[in-house]
């Protein structure tokens, strides 16, 4: 447009358009304006570059002092093909150690094992784990372990290790020295084959196995009795009648992962199933089995011999003569065992004594019960159980007399976990080879001049038959963290044999597979021909005067004065992952008592002699004596003791040494076999106190509906007795909590509505669901005081409670002793010899939830799934959520548990660099000052919703499940989808048992997610 | 033209004119500091630190340094809170309540009192943030804009309530006193020379006097008498509801509010008496702060401490009354539990000891005023404490019944909030007018004692 060709001069100047002006004309500021000057010739900061450099500064400044989060993330230079970042593998495996087995799934994330699953393709542990399986992942980083092998205590190479230990061993075979490798029972038909090779290479070798907890007395029973050596395979799920004399075969005794889902299942009630077995115990400590049995009877160790004569003498027509026993609990037993008989049902009698004589006669009142063939077998035995004592003593008398040239030891620490331990220690100095494949430099290896570290079993190929035809295989889930090496490499290398031990292993897999695909038994971890199945025995042999005579001198009449016990801890065991933190802090399922073995006497004892918990006393026998605080135990034998072994460690790392006190000593050599009780000690008191740091301080229910239970005969009759139904007051009528509501309509959960059902029948208390939450959702450990403060962070945590003299006899009765005011302190006093029960408690993911409306921030929330969420960087830590929750279960962060070595260092999964590498990475660390609690394993639930959302499919039930759901053996906790009616959730609360389902606290009105299923005994009623 | 009655005793004694008024109250400010009181700012200061360090402690390693635990998730963080805002209410009590219903006797008294009612809600915040886990983010519990995405706050939270209650609470009773101060430093302004006659002017706000200016003063101080009464029954009220909205037994309780209420001003009065008894004779008042004023005060303690007794034994009837077993048991726990002591003290010190009133001689009596009044505020510390740790220690499941025993940290952190207490009270009272002499001249002419 014409009119707009209108020229707009900046100033005069442009009209005059001087070269002057032109030069400047691309400046920004002219040198007509009234700046300084910025002309290029000029070299000094002007003010754009001063605010510029001003900018950059004060935002170098800032961003400098951020902390960078991200310490070291180190790309994969060639990715592996099979690790895909942020999708977890699993590999098969199998947990070894000594006697001890457990086919697992391995899950690893980027190469690292952070969880150990049950493997449910096995024949023996059936998908079932302990908590020692559980926290085994911990012990593999392990910052204790060492990194090499060691000659003479100092780091050494591999290739000078073997020359020297080389050398020596040719000098010893020169001169035909004696040669021992000590080991306790091994599984692996492999590693039996090398061992077999060195001997053939070093003909003076011979393989001594010992137990540190032996089962020697069966083994030779069953020499004498059938001819064969071994224990037999039990089966508890067929046997309608058990017996226990001191076999806790539920915690420690020989296979306890797979007795456990066996007597399960025989205690599993429904709709179509309303017989249990009946579980009579006779025991001197209270223990796992013991709390679990219907009737049971606190016994003397020395009474244990005459209490099975007893039943001998009951079952079966020909006597022994021993002293009579006269016991309402024996009648109660003889009469239903043979009842039981005449009904052509199978039962069981088990006793966990090492005294031969006592087996013997365990195996005739079997034998005469007809049970061999059905709940016993010696047709498939069990090789979980090896050692032999005599070797084991013929070893340390042929040490201590200098007969010996050269030892091994491998998977072994008799110096600790041997009664003559010392003794040894002092001959090991006069041998002139001795070597140790221990991961660190034990009590043992310390004293040893060369140490060859094993791998850790995650690190290993391995392979185990724990019972005839039952094989595993173990695959290493990551490759060895330090430079160990196999023992069995290092034994076949020594002689002479330079192969690896893959190799060796899947060669010698070749025969035992048969022809099928090793590819398969490494895929499933278990190969299970079970071809290997010979004769059920029919008679025995029996020779009673012997018996007779073993019994009369071993358990003397009337016995007085104090005896001691030795019994395994379900955490600690036998003590060779004594420096795991998670199994220290994991409550004994019976005391609650974390960090530390102590002496369990009886209240009345503690009584008579003037005692109080925390005491700290000196426990004398003959030969040896310790000083351990006194912890009153309710369910303990009158005049006995109790202590732990697997404590007292002093060469195991910071988090096991010098915990508790070495009592192996305590046991002793009779008759060929290693019994664990002593008579005649002395408990005198110090005059000190000590501090036990229990998780419950309160073991009684106080009459209330918390644990609702009945009787068999009552169930049968009404299965939903037990039950305790409140009823709310409305103006009309009284109406079930549930309908008292002021959010109608609030809630939805129209897709999923994640429940869980819990049955306080098959919950036996082991607790392995508490190690499986902590490797799972990276729960911190507190160490001894916090726990002393009440400040334990376990997400499940397992309720024990006793029985009070107080309570009603009826069951079906609570809130009684309301009227008398003040006699609530009786309610607080344990029977002598309580009934007990288990109730697992985390959170109950309510559908009315306490905790939510308290919040101020709405840090924690109500999913459209039914989970109570608890959102960590919303949160503010005022902790009224914790206040106004009434099962108690939320965890605060009291501390800074992660990077504060200095305060935590037994925290060892987040304080230090290798302990780190267990921490699952789909779940946060929580920071200080923030609540925490179970999350229904949500992010498993989301895994699980991902993927098949991605296959375009609903969730099937059983493909999630929470750790705690998978840890369990008895398959007490299941998990899943109430929405989904075919479920295995919905089935159990709606359909099998929708009479003995209840929720806890039900008359608050919270509506939980989680449900009870009343706890039901085999009882006869009065 | 007012009327002097010939029954009520004078409530201002030795025939004070106003220039003596001026001048008695003046004194304080104008003067250098007594040893008597550099004594006392000097242990205010070694307390503030002392505590100080245990607060920083605290905060720098966590709620862990106090004795809390997996069951007791508040102990003496919260019965601290409580403690001080109950006390708080006392100085609103005088000087809201009273004004509204003429009573001339609260003159001497309300700033003082009202001071108190400041620095105490100031304590009582203390805790509020120091009971936090991160008090760091602890200004999530206000509705301010954020990015935080849809996370809002919860106004169901009774702990949301509280924020408003207290927020609110501590601003109009600031701006309360305040006003009120304004003509009282405009007097210190006219009698000061120098940089001290800048500053009482600055804090003055250029105050002139003038007719208008007092008659705004008047209607200032009515709206604001007006806004602060209800916040004296709401401010404990929903502090109560903390405890009452919950379900723990023994918390979850319907007479909280006026309970609360009665016990806030029962503490409050007590520890206006404990303070006013110190300050009349370190600083001579004892003209403006007779026996009558403590004996009218000693009344209302012997009333609420009824109204808090009553309150005890109803919630032990409504406890057996309901027949809730959890709730009977709560409270036969209380009594006769392991905290049996801590609920002995509670009915000595709140119950008992105050029915000692009823005597002419005792609460006209200084010395038994004294005493009485801090073991009145011993008793409502430990009424919270019984309330707060003994519901909780053993509530619903018993396997999770625990202890609670407090560390050096917890009284640390306690004596934190006496240290700023105390010094901020005594920075108050040398440099602030102890006694509103406006409203003291307003009732000499009627009220004045003739010589």
């Amino acid at each position: 447009m014409k009119d707009n060709n209108k020229v707009f001069w900046k100033g005069v100047e442009e009209l005059g358009n001087s070269p002057e002006f032109l030069k400047n004309a691309q400046n920004e500021f002219p040198e007509f304006l009234p700046l300084k000057n910025s002309s290029e010739e000029s070299n000094g900061t002007d003010r754009r570059d001063f605010l510029k450099l001003l900018g950059f500064s004060v935002a170098a400044v800032s961003l400098a002092a951020c902390e960078a989060p991200v310490k070291k993330a180190i790309p994969y230079l060639n990715k592996p093909e099979e690790i895909e970042p942020g999708i977890a593998n699993y590999y098969a495996s199998t947990f070894v150690d000594g006697g001890e087995y457990c086919s697992v799934l391995v899950k690893t994330r980027e190469g690292r094992p952070i969880k150990i699953d049950g493997n449910k393709l096995s024949g023996v542990t059936k998908g079932g784990t302990n908590a020692r399986v559980q926290a085994s992942v911990l012990s593999l980083y392990d910052e204790a372990r060492i990194q090499g092998p060691l000659v003479k205590g100092k780091p050494a190479t591999w290739a000078q290790l073997d020359k020297e230990v080389g050398a020596k061993l040719s000098s010893v075979a020169a001169s035909g020295g004696n040669i021992r490798i000590v080991s306790p029972t091994v599984l692996s038909p492999t590693t039996k084959k090398a061992i077999a090779e060195f001997k053939a290479k070093y003909p003076t070798t011979e393989h001594v196995q010992y137990d540190a907890n032996s089962s020697y007395g069966i083994l030779k029973a069953n020499q004498t009795s059938f001819g064969q050596a071994v224990i037999p395979s039990y089966d508890f799920s067929k046997a309608d009648v058990i017996v226990g004399f001191g076999a806790d075969f539920l915690g420690t005794w020989i296979s306890p992962i797979e007795f456990f889902s066996q007597y399960a299942d025989t205690r599993r009630l429904s709709k179509t199933k309303k017989t249990m077995s009946q579980h009579f115990q006779f025991e001197t400590a209270l223990s796992l089995t013991g709390s679990n049995a219907d009737y049971r009877q606190p016994i003397k160790p020395s009474q244990e011999g005459l209490f099975v004569a007893e039943l001998y003498n009951r079952i079966v027509a020909a006597k022994v003569a021993t002293t009579p026993i006269k016991n309402d609990t024996l009648d109660r037993a003889t009469k239903a065992l043979l009842e039981n008989k005449d009904k052509g049902l199978k039962s069981l009698v088990v006793s966990g004594s090492n005294d031969v004589n006592v087996q013997i006669l365990v195996n005739e009142i079997n034998l005469a019960l007809g049970n061999y063939g059905t709940t016993i077998s010696l047709a498939t035995p069990s090789y979980q159980k090896q050692g032999n004592d005599e070797a084991m003593n013929t070893f340390i008398d042929d040490a201590a007399a200098g007969k010996i040239s050269a030892v091994f030891f491998y998977g072994s620490n008799p110096v600790f976990d041997h009664a003559r331990g010392a003794e040894l220690a002092k001959a090991l100095k006069a041998i002139s080879l001795t070597v140790s494949f221990a991961d660190r430099a034990d009590e043992t290896a310390s004293l040893l001049e060369f140490v060859a570290p094993d791998h850790h079993y995650l690190e290993a190929w391995s392979d185990a038959e724990p019972k005839a035809g039952f094989y595993s295989l173990g695959q290493p889930s990551i490759s060895p963290i330090f430079k160990t090496r196999a023992a069995q490499e290092s034994l076949l290398s020594w002689s002479g044999n330079s192969v690896d031990y893959y190799t060796y292993l899947k060669s010698n897999w070749s025969s035992i597979l048969g022809g099928a695909s090793w590819d398969q038994a490494l895929q499933d971890g278990v190969f299970e021909p079970k071809n290997k199945s010979g004769v059920e025995v029919t008679t025995s042999t029996f020779d009673r005067s012997s018996v007779e005579a073993g019994i009369v001198k071993n358990y003397p009449a009337n016995t007085s004065g104090i005896e001691l016990k030795l019994y395994e801890k379900i955490g600690l065991g036998t003590g060779s992952q004594a420096n795991n933190p998670w199994l220290q802090e994991l409550p004994d399922p019976i005391s609650k008592a974390t960090w530390d073995n102590y002496v369990a006497v009886s209240a009345g004892y503690a009584k008579t002699n003037s005692l109080e918990q925390g005491d700290l006393v000196t426990v004398k026998a003959a030969n040896y004596s310790v000083v351990l605080p006194i912890l009153i135990q309710p369910g303990q034998a009158a005049n006995t003791a109790s202590i732990a072994i697997g404590y007292g460690r002093t060469n195991v790392g910071k988090c096991g040494n010098d915990i508790g006190k070495n009592v192996y000593p305590f046991a002793r050599f009779v008759d060929g076999t290693v019994l664990d009780f002593v008579t005649g000690i002395s408990i005198t008191p110090v005059g000190e106190k000590y501090k036990l740091a229990q998780t419950q301080t309160q073991h009684t229910l106080m009459a209330r509906p918390i644990i609702q239970d009945a009787l068999l005969s009552e169930y049968i009759n009404d299965p939903s007795a037990g039950r305790f139904i409140p009823k709310i007051s409305t103006p009309d009528g009284k109406v079930a909590p549930a309908l008292v509501d002021i959010w109608k309509d609030q809630h939805h959960q129209p897709n999923h509505l994640w429940s869980m059902s819990i049955d306080l029948n098959t919950c036996l208390g082991c607790g392995a669901c508490v190690i499986a939450c902590q490797a799972e959702n990276n729960v911190a450990v507190v160490g001894k005081q916090e726990v002393l403060n009440a400040r334990e962070m376990h997400w499940i945590r397992i309720d024990r409670y006793y029985s009070s003299d107080a309570e009603p006899k009826e069951t079906g009765k609570y809130f009684t002793n309301d009227a008398e005011g003040i006699g609530y302190g009786t309610l607080e006093i344990a029977s002598e010899n309580p009934q007990v029960t288990f109730q697992p408690m985390m959170c109950q993911h309510c559908n009315h939830a306490p905790c939510e409306t308290v919040c101020p921030v709405a840090a924690t929330t109500h999913s459209s799934e039914g989970l109570n969420q608890m959102t960590y960087n919303r949160c503010i830590g005022t902790r009224y959520c914790a206040n106004n929750c009434p099962y108690k279960v939320r965890r605060f962060n009291w501390f800074k548990y992660f990077d504060n070595e200095e305060k935590f260092d037994k925290n060892v999964s987040m304080n230090t660099s290798l302990g780190r590498m267990v921490l699952n990475p789909d779940v946060t660390v929580r920071s200080r000052g923030v609540m925490e609690k179970c999350s229904f394993c949500v992010q498993k639930i989301q895994e699980g919703k991902l993927k098949a959302k991605k296959e375009k499919r609903h969730i099937v039930d059983g493909e999630v499940t929470t750790a705690c759901a998978a840890a369990c053996a008895s398959g007490a906790i299941l998990f899943g989808d109430l929405r989904d009616t075919e479920g295995k959730v919905y089935q159990e609360r709606n359909v099998n048992n929708i009479e003995r389902t209840y929720t806890v606290l039900e008359e608050l009105n919270v509506q939980p997610n989680v449900t009870y299923l009343t706890k039901i005994r085999n009882i006869s009623k009065a | 033209m007012q009327v002097t009655s010939s029954v009520r005793p004078p409530l201002v004694t030795n025939g004070k004119s106003k220039h003596d008024v001026t001048n008695d109250i003046c004194k304080q400010v104008e003067g250098a500091p007594s040893t008597a009181w550099k004594i006392s700012f000097a242990m205010a200061l070694i307390t503030l630190f002392y505590g100080g360090y245990c607060l920083w402690t605290t905060w720098y390693e966590g709620i862990g340094m106090w004795g809390l635990n997996k069951t007791i998730g508040w102990s003496w963080d919260i019965t601290n809170f409580v403690w001080w805002v109950g006390i708080g209410h006392a100085g609103t009590l005088i000087s809201a309540v009273l004004l509204l219903f003429r009573q001339k006797w609260r003159t001497s008294i309300n700033r003082a009192a009202e001071a108190m009612t400041i620095f105490a809600v100031i304590c009582a915040a203390t805790f509020i943030i120091a009971h936090m886990g991160r008090p760091w983010v602890g200004h999530w519990v206000l509705p301010f804009p954020n990015n935080n995405g849809s996370l809002w706050q919860n106004f169901n939270s009774a702990l949301m309530w509280d924020v408003f209650a207290i927020s609110t609470y501590f601003t109009v009773s600031l701006v309360f006193w305040y006003v009120g101060l304004i003509p009282d430093f405009a007097t210190i302004r006219e009698r000061a020379t120098g940089v001290r006659r800048k500053i009482y002017g600055a804090l003055s706000m250029n105050w002139d006097g003038s007719a208008k200016t007092w008659s705004r003063y008047e209607a200032v101080s009515l709206v604001l008498a007006g806004v602060s009464t209800p916040l004296v029954l709401s401010v404990h009220t929903i502090v109560s509801m903390d405890f009452a909205t919950s379900l723990i037994p023994g918390w979850h309780t319907t007479i909280f509010p006026p309970y609360f209420v009665a016990g806030a001003i029962f503490s409050g009065f007590a520890m206006v008496l404990t303070l006013m008894l110190v300050i009349r004779v370190v600083f001579g008042l004892e003209d403006y702060i007779t026996i009558n004023h403590i004996e009218s005060m000693n009344k209302i303690i012997v009333l609420t401490g009824s109204v808090v007794g009553i309150a005890y034994i109803t919630e032990f009837f409504i406890a057996w009354y309901s027949g809730v077993p959890y709730e009977k048991y709560a409270f036969i726990n209380r009594a006769f539990g392991p905290y049996w002591w801590a609920y002995a003290s509670m009915m000595t010190c709140n119950v008992i000891s105050p029915q000692m009133f009823w005597f002419k001689k005792v609460r006209t009596s200084i010395a038994w005023t004294f005493g009485l009044s801090i073991i009145v505020n011993i008793g409502m510390w430990f009424e919270r404490f019984v309330i707060i740790c003994t519901s909780l220690h053993r509530d619903y499941i018993p396997s999770s019944w625990a202890m609670f025993s407090p560390t050096l940290y917890d009284v640390g952190d306690y004596l934190f909030t006496f240290g700023l207490f105390f010094t901020c009270f005594l920075l108050f009272a040398k440099y602030f007018p102890v006694v509103n002499m406006a409203e003291v001249k307003t009732i000499i002419d009627s009220s004045s004692e003739k010589k």
